[in-house]
């Protein structure tokens, strides 16, 4: 069995010992999820009604029933019903993932436009001063934590051009797409610095190691334009480190961003999340953890088919 | 001796280790009471004080001293850090040693273990754990130190395990070493120096971790001294006092720093094949 195909085996088994474990978790919080549903009224409830609510959510049944119960309808496509929106899990999280996804692809795209020519540009000019800038740029802004670069970003505009980040009432991208990028600037920005610093740094790694290769010292000796032997021979082969760490860092930021979404008041999965958790809403948080980690495990999984195609020597080996 | 001497002669590794050995020096003095100010009294009078003579940073919307909270802070997030990086470290290593040792069923079983807490975005996996548990400064170390135990288990795993091949354990097995003794000597001695990069960095992360759990107020609880409230409660007030939130930002900031340096320099120094490298 190649390790693809054993990789494609794993995936159900590891969602399944996911699904158990948040399962798990989730009902050893302290206090019961009928009392969190209802707040300060659940003291109006006499017993009986608790009993019945608990009856209707399936909640009086021992955590076994419950759990075979979740992965029967899991297996249909039913996540459940999410006691604080009275909604279908799957609707309340989809309703989300737009954000989180758009989010996700800016910082992408803000950290590959910065990184990968960076990294290249400090391979090329290795242990001099501008390698030495790079990568102690890269060093900083990879030991910056995300609430700390987004805070010092709000305040700079805020202190040096006057200019509030716009909070408040989210607009999506298809109702007004000016709108939203104005909104999801500064949250993509903040979390393609740090991403970019980690690029920055594997991609002037990888660099350096292809170019200290005999066919690129060929190609040079044949007379290749420097900029042909760095951008043409070179940076293909540096690639698979950079698409691996774009994969795993991807991956994290599609699971929501929970600092950065708090900063700066965004609606999406990372505090929804967080909100479910301390709701007490089994279902929800069940669902997004679940929803959360299955994308996680698709990113790297695509990743790895992605080697496939950017390195032919990999193919042969399985 | 001669480690520490490679140390201070790798530029990055001379200013990390500078920096870290600053931050457990304030700390240090913090943990004693040796600070400017108590950090919990609150001086009335001079709230929202902007950094003077008096109060270096200046003080909080109570009136308490920033530098004096950041100094206790400073020794609350190491405390965490190096507690929850230990507990990682031992679990892990045991773990990862049992799996390449034991093989078969145990290897499976472990790795699969671990892959499935690997399956959630590390933040995640910290704020279910502290839902669990309930907020504070023992359930930080808990969650933090789970969510990076399987990182130990597979740094520890991989070399053990073509380490177990080797004629030396070969020979020491056939003169009756005990597995205990095998298993300390020849595996971990071995990879004592992996896992020293690995702890230096599990550090930076670690610091980085439990400033973002108390920054949601999921960590550490005021009135105790947190850099991570002390952020988050900076927000309202950015404007008008600014050094509230700029102080315990760069402090954050530096102490992950200075761990990520001292990670760099130990890996060149331990690993010469990457010399230069990263």
């Amino acid at each position: 069995m190649n390790t693809l195909t054993r990789r494609l085996a794993a995936f159900p088994l590891v969602l399944l010992g996911v699904s158990s474990l948040v399962f798990m978790a989730i009902r050893l919080v302290p206090g019961d999820a009928i009392t969190a549903m209802l707040g300060t009224e659940a003291g109006l409830l006499t017993p009986a009604q608790k009993q019945a609510l608990a009856a209707y959510f399936g909640l009086d049944r021992p955590w076994i029933v419950q759990y075979g119960r979740w992965l029967w309808a899991l297996l249909h496509g039913d996540l459940g019903i999410s006691v604080t929106y009275g909604k279908p899990v799957l609707g309340v999280i989809l309703a989300r993932f737009p954000l989180t996804l758009e989010l996700a692809v800016l910082s992408l795209l803000i950290a590959l436009a910065i990184g990968v020519p960076a990294g290249v540009y400090a391979a090329t000019r290795a242990e001099k001063g501008a390698d030495l800038a790079v990568r102690v740029g890269a060093m900083i802004g990879q030991s910056t934590p995300s609430f700390v670069f987004g805070l010092l970003l709000i305040y700079l505009l805020s202190a040096g051009f006057g200019v509030l980040p716009a909070m408040g009432t989210f607009a999506p991208l298809w109702v007004d797409p000016l709108a939203n990028l104005g909104q999801m600037i500064l949250p993509a920005l903040t979390l393609g610095a740090a991403f970019a610093a980690s690029l920055t740094r594997i991609a002037r790694s990888a660099m350096l190691d292809v170019l200290s290769e005999d066919y690129v010292r060929t190609a040079r000796a044949r007379g290749v334009p420097a900029r042909q032997v760095i951008w043409r021979h070179a940076l293909p082969n540096a690639l698979i480190p950079v698409v691996t760490l774009s994969g795993i860092e991807f991956g994290y930021l599609l699971g929501g961003a929970v600092i950065v979404e708090q900063i700066y008041a965004l609606p999406g999965l990372g505090r929804m999340v967080l909100d479910a958790i301390l709701q007490r809403d089994y279902a929800l948080v069940q669902g997004t953890v679940l929803f959360i980690a299955f994308n996680f495990m698709l990113v790297n999984l695509l990743v790895d088919l992605a080697y496939y195609g950017l390195d032919p020597r990999i193919r042969g080996r399985g | 001796m001669a480690f520490l001497r490679a140390i201070f002669r790798h530029p990055s590794g001379r200013i990390g280790a500078a920096i870290v050995l600053a931050y457990l020096a304030l700390a240090g003095l913090g943990a004693l009471g040796l600070t400017p100010h108590d950090p919990l009294v609150q001086h009335r009078l001079d709230r929202l004080h902007p950094p003077s003579a008096t109060y270096w940073l200046g003080t909080d919307l109570f009136g308490r001293d920033i530098t004096s909270r950041l100094m206790q802070g400073i020794g609350q997030s190491f405390r965490v850090a190096f507690l929850s990086v230990a507990v990682a470290a031992g679990i892990g290593t045991v773990l990862g040693l049992a799996a390449a040792w034991f093989g078969r069923i145990w290897d499976g079983a472990l790795m699969r273990a671990m892959d499935i807490l690997l399956a959630f975005p590390a933040i995640l996996l910290a704020m279910l754990i502290v839902a669990v548990m309930g907020p504070g400064t023992q359930t930080s170390v808990l969650a933090i130190a789970f969510v990076y135990m399987p990182i130990f288990t597979r740094v520890v795993r991989g070399p053990a395990l073509s380490l177990k091949t080797r004629n030396f354990v070969d020979a020491a097995r056939s003169f009756g070493s005990s597995t205990v003794y095998i298993l300390t000597r020849h595996l971990l001695l071995n990879i004592v120096a992996p896992l020293t990069v690995q702890v230096t960095l599990a550090l930076a992360w670690a610091l980085l971790t439990e400033a973002g759990l108390s920054f949601l107020g999921l960590g550490t609880q005021p009135p105790a001294p947190s850099l991570g409230v002390m952020l988050s409660d900076s927000r309202n007030l950015m404007e008008t006092a600014p050094w509230l939130m700029i102080a315990p930002g760069l402090t954050i900031m530096g102490g992950i720093l200075g761990f990520n340096l001292l990670g760099d320099a130990l890996r060149d120094i331990l690993d010469p094949k990457t010399r230069g490298r990263a």
